[in-house]
């Protein structure tokens, strides 16, 4: 774990202390536009985000389900980099000096960035954590350890086929919080099991102290609460990204559409997941 | 040669050669990764796995290959004594089936009951569901729309064979989308399936072990050459997409530290353009599908595609082993463009009789422009390392020949 406290362990403890469960939202930076992607993005906290996850675009998304590949390349397409990611929550900064944001991708922009540079940047610019889907414990010298060492969380993801005799080394350089993958497969895929999801959370639970949010899978408000309840967090990503799909298929949709929409749906999953906290 | 002082050392413990290589995969595939391992490295010491393989190679692929002189090559370039390494001629038409045979061994001692695949030209997805058919389990390939529409053949081939053909239109519906779309099934289908990664890329263990079921190209040609001339050859020639081919005919010889080795990329339209495939003169260092190597990629660390005549070698990465012989200089990487290897191909069948793939016909373009400046006593192996039938349709289109 991080020395010293970071953003995401004060969110965790504020939400502890008043019962709540943290509504975790996913959007791709740059999606549709890195425009409206910003307006998305300041309006987040307010609709009810406690934490707000970045997906850094990438073309080659292998964790990823169609949605989030999608948004990657509407990104990507509209010109999204990751010098202009670091720029978006360096703005984002200005207004919001209290929600954590942790940027999510693959490793290799990151690695073309230059990973020193990178975690300077990154802290700079007010971004908390990472969670870099090809980096296992395997690789952490690569990043995991730097970043740490530079300040940053670093977020593991741990999956069904995580074992016990696997767990420990996949929670030793982990901070922030612990990410559980509720099902084997991409993301948006089939919806999880609460009572498999309340199971494994408790598992990890018996290894670490940390907070674990779930995700991969959860659409609904009646979902994001139900997962809620038996973890600390519910992450909700696909099912926001599809409304920005949705929007940009009408043409005639102006701008401010897309941000209402999405903004909506993240304030109905907010209320999905602190009723139930 | 031996120990650190070996080209042929690699991997070590995490899986790298040098800088290159590595796991990059996500968690949910890590434990899988690490029985893959845990299960090739019992596979290597059992000679019950050993045997089968032997027993297969020789009786269902028709192994060993011939090492073939091409006198009327040899003669038209007035110089190098040329031999072609007849992969070929194997089972399914190219060396591809080396590789599928051992990794289904393995998929079988392992209780796996279910076999997807990737693939580019489609020798690779035929050799997967030629094995798979041969051991009767349901299998799965992935392949770009793209690829589809240029490798009818190939496509109907596997079809015929049983496996299920699922078409990737994401990216630009390539081999690098169709490797993508298959990781997505394998993470959706971590219990049962076995992934048969056909080239010598992927996370570790799969470019060291995918080289080692190559291996069997090269040791032949060392012990065919011994018998034909009484040596070792003195240069060894291969076409590079992710480079499993060349691999196999090069690993039993890098340590011979006289016979030089050279791998062919797709120069596309040529390097000063954008459309190649040639990921080490063109492409720099990163992370793509489980491992560090040399990849076209833009500045921000997106991938760029690769574009070749030959839907084999358009891949934007390179197996890692070669990023790492690449750096130490061990072997020397050279590129042959689309219309260098379309006259290549043309240039063989009249002369030799055999109809290449476009792959090896990349190789053969290089042979021909260094064979004719050596002397005649210096002995070259190229490995023709899979058959034209496949391409006849696209060659005619690209000779504007409508059939």
């Amino acid at each position: 774990m991080s020395a010293r406290e970071t953003r995401l362990d004060r969110k965790f403890a504020e939400l502890a202390a008043e019962g709540q469960k943290a509504f975790v939202a996913f959007i791709t930076a740059g999606d549709p536009t890195p425009d409206i992607s910003a307006s998305i993005l300041s309006g987040l906290p307010a609709a009810g985000a406690d934490i707000i996850e970045l997906g850094m675009p990438f073309t080659d998304p292998m964790a990823d389900g169609p949605a989030i590949q999608a948004a990657s390349q509407r990104a990507l397409k509209a010109g999204q980099t990751l010098e202009k990611t670091l720029d978006m929550v360096r703005n984002f900064r200005r207004g919001d000096d209290k929600t954590p944001i942790v940027l999510m991708g693959y490793y290799n922009p990151v690695f073309i960035y230059g990973v020193d540079s990178f975690i300077e940047d990154a802290v700079a610019a007010g971004i908390d954590g990472l969670i870099i889907v090809d980096l296992p414990p395997e690789e952490d010298d690569e990043l995991c350890l730097p970043a740490m060492a530079g300040g940053l969380n670093f977020i593991r993801l741990a999956t069904p086929t995580t074992d016990d005799k696997r767990l420990p080394d996949v929670l030793a350089n982990t901070s922030g919080f612990v990410y559980y993958v509720s099902i084997t497969g991409i993301t948006g895929s089939a919806a999880p099991d609460a009572d498999h999801v309340s199971q494994s959370v408790a598992r990890i639970k018996r290894h670490t102290e940390l907070p674990v949010a779930v995700g991969f899978g959860i659409r609904t408000p009646e979902q994001a609460g139900t997962i809620a309840a038996v973890a600390d967090g519910a992450v909700v990503g696909s099912a926001l990204v599809d409304v920005i799909r949705e929007t940009i298929d009408d043409a005639n949709t102006p701008d401010t559409a897309c941000t209402e929409r999405v903004l909506a749906l993240a304030s109905d999953l907010a209320a999905g997941v602190h009723n139930k906290g | 040669m031996d120990g650190q002082n070996s080209y042929r050392a690699g991997p070590d413990d995490k899986g790298r050669f040098g800088h290159y290589g590595g796991r990059f995969v996500a968690e949910t595939l890590m434990p899988l990764i690490l029985d893959l391992e845990a299960a090739y490295k019992a596979a290597q010491s059992d000679p019950a796995f050993e045997a089968e393989l032997v027993d297969l190679q020789t009786h269902y692929v028709g192994r060993p290959s011939p090492l073939y002189f091409a006198e009327r090559l040899t003669e038209h370039y007035g110089g190098a004594k040329i031999y072609l390494k007849r992969d070929e001629l194997n089972h399914t038409g190219s060396h591809k089936i080396n590789n599928c045979l051992g990794q289904i061994l393995l998929a079988r001692r392992m209780g796996k009951t279910r076999i997807i695949a990737e693939t580019g030209a489609g020798q690779h997805g035929v050799a997967v569901a030629t094995a798979a058919a041969r051991f009767g389990l349901p299998c799965t390939v992935f392949m770009g729309a793209t690829d589809i529409e240029r490798q009818k053949p190939n496509v109907f081939r596997m079809k015929l064979l049983g496996a299920d053909i699922r078409p990737v239109t994401s990216g630009a519906g390539t081999l690098k989308d169709a490797m993508n779309e298959a990781l997505r099934d394998w993470v959706t289908h971590v219990d049962n399936t076995f992934y048969i990664i056909g080239t010598v890329a992927g996370p570790h263990p799969y470019p060291a072990m995918v080289r080692d079921f190559q291996s069997i190209i090269g040791k032949e040609v060392r012990s065919q050459m011994m018998e034909r001339e009484g040596r070792l050859p003195d240069s060894l020639v291969a076409c590079i997409g992710g480079g499993s081919n060349a691999m196999g005919l090069f690993h039993p010889f890098l340590d011979d530290s006289d016979i030089r080795v050279i791998g062919v990329e797709a120069g596309g339209l040529g390097l000063s353009t954008p459309d190649h495939a040639a990921s080490l003169a063109g492409g720099t260092p990163g992370v793509l599908h489980g491992n560090r190597t040399y990849l076209l990629q833009d500045d921000d660390g997106q991938i760029i595609e690769g574009h070749s005549i030959s839907a084999g070698l358009d891949y934007p990465g390179i197996g890692p082993e070669h990023a790492f012989l690449r750096d130490v200089g061990r072997v020397e990487y050279v590129s042959a463009t689309d219309r260098e290897a379309l006259d290549a191909f043309q240039l063989i069948t009249r002369l030799e009789g055999i109809i290449p793939a476009l792959e090896p016909s990349h190789a053969l373009a290089h042979v021909g422009k260094i064979a004719p400046g050596l002397p005649s006593d210096h002995l070259l192996v190229m490995n023709m390392c899979g058959r034209g039938d496949k391409d006849v349709f696209s060659v005619a289109d690209h000779l504007g020949v409508s059939l």
